[in-house]
């Protein structure tokens, strides 16, 4: 039995190393700037044909030939946004995963915030309304219940003795 | 007032967005923007798929009304496609293929079995024209105006029903317009 599991495992495992190796390119870089760019923007760039995957991460034919791309510009020494500007060209604005701001963007960018100030503003006026509400509540009463405080405070004050007596009476 | 303006401005924004959102209900997403249209084919040098000692670039695609059919020998879906460019050619379609990372051998004898729609093959074993279009997936069919600008893309195979409603008018218009140019230049500078 554990030999099965073991035997099972280090298949997993292979198979695992065999995946792994797959997507691992191998690039050199002539400076270590270099190197943090071509990460940083394999990461940013988004592979056209399996969505929602960055081209680091997909192993799409389309994907590795963008990062040979990435790789080739950086040591031409072309910046990142030269780069990112280079796959734009050709992809289209999908193929970055932090879109430029502009007028057709500023509801991606900002509309999160809008609604979140929104929320935040309602929030804050319902719950300001509401204490408002409570301590006007406390403070004073309504018609009917002036009324009724000086129905009691009335009959107490006429019999306040006979009526608690005979009450304690009935209990007995 | 003011309390009434509270509890209707997040119906209002839920309201909105419900609409946004439901408009994207049912289109596919993964048909990305064409990012090069309007613009011309980018320029490039390579071999013909006939004859490696012929070199051509972006000046074959100018001069008429083309369809630029991006295929390969280990894409499916062109094989699919391949009878109906076929049946286009025989129209009078002007074709011109883009044999995209594809192995020359394997390619010529798929075109002598299974017959030729194409005027002539660029032959791009490492896609890279491919790469600078934008290609991101064999079949793809691009309809290239007369000065060579790209005027539409259609990912996927072409057949009766996308030629019917997107591809043949567009050809038809584009064809119109490149007649009406020949015939009065001057004018068409003007204008």
């Amino acid at each position: 039995m554990r030999r099965l599991f073991s035997a099972s495992v280090g298949a997993l495992l292979l198979i695992m190393a065999f995946t792994a190796a797959a997507s691992i390119d191998v690039y050199e870089f002539e400076t270590d700037q270099q190197r943090a760019a071509y990460l940083e923007l394999i990461r940013e760039l988004r592979c056209p044909k399996c969505q929602n995957q960055d081209i680091a991460d997909s192993n799409a034919p389309i994907a590795q030939d963008m990062r040979a791309a990435v790789h080739r510009l950086l040591n031409e020494g072309k910046s990142h946004d030269e780069i990112v500007a280079y796959m734009v060209e050709r992809f289209g604005d999908f193929v970055s995963y932090k879109p430029k701001v502009s007028s057709e963007t500023y509801l991606l960018w900002f509309g999160p915030w809008l609604l979140l100030i929104l929320g935040v503003v309602c929030i804050v006026v319902l719950g300001r309304k509401r204490a408002s509400e409570k301590a006007a509540s406390a403070d004073q009463l309504s018609k009917q219940e002036q009324q009724r405080l000086q129905a009691l405070l009335n009959m107490h004050t006429q019999e306040p003795n006979d009526s608690a007596r005979s009450q304690e009476g009935q209990q007995e | 007032m003011n309390q009434r303006l509270v509890y209707i401005t997040p119906i209002i924004v839920a309201l909105g967005l419900g609409l946004i959102l439901f408009t994207a209900i049912g289109k596919d997403p993964t048909r990305l923007e064409t990012a090069r249209l309007n613009d011309p084919i980018p320029a490039f040098k390579l071999q013909d798929l006939d004859n490696a000692k012929r070199m051509v670039d972006e000046s074959v695609l100018k001069g008429k009304v083309r369809l630029l059919n991006v295929w390969a020998t280990w894409c499916p879906a062109c094989r699919a496609e391949h009878d109906y460019l076929q049946y286009l050619a025989n129209q009078g379609v002007p074709i011109i293929g883009l044999n995209y990372k594809d192995d020359r051998e394997a390619a010529l004898k798929w075109l002598k079995q299974l017959g030729n729609p194409y005027e002539m093959n660029i032959y791009d074993p490492k896609g890279s024209l491919g790469f600078d279009l934008g290609v991101y997936g064999a079949p793809e069919t691009y309809v290239i105006d007369a000065k060579g600008l790209v005027r539409y893309r259609h990912v996927g195979e072409v057949n009766a029903r996308i030629w019917e409603s997107k591809l043949a008018p567009l050809v038809r218009a584009l064809q119109e317009d490149a007649a009406a140019s020949a015939r009065s230049p001057q004018e068409e500078d003007k204008v």
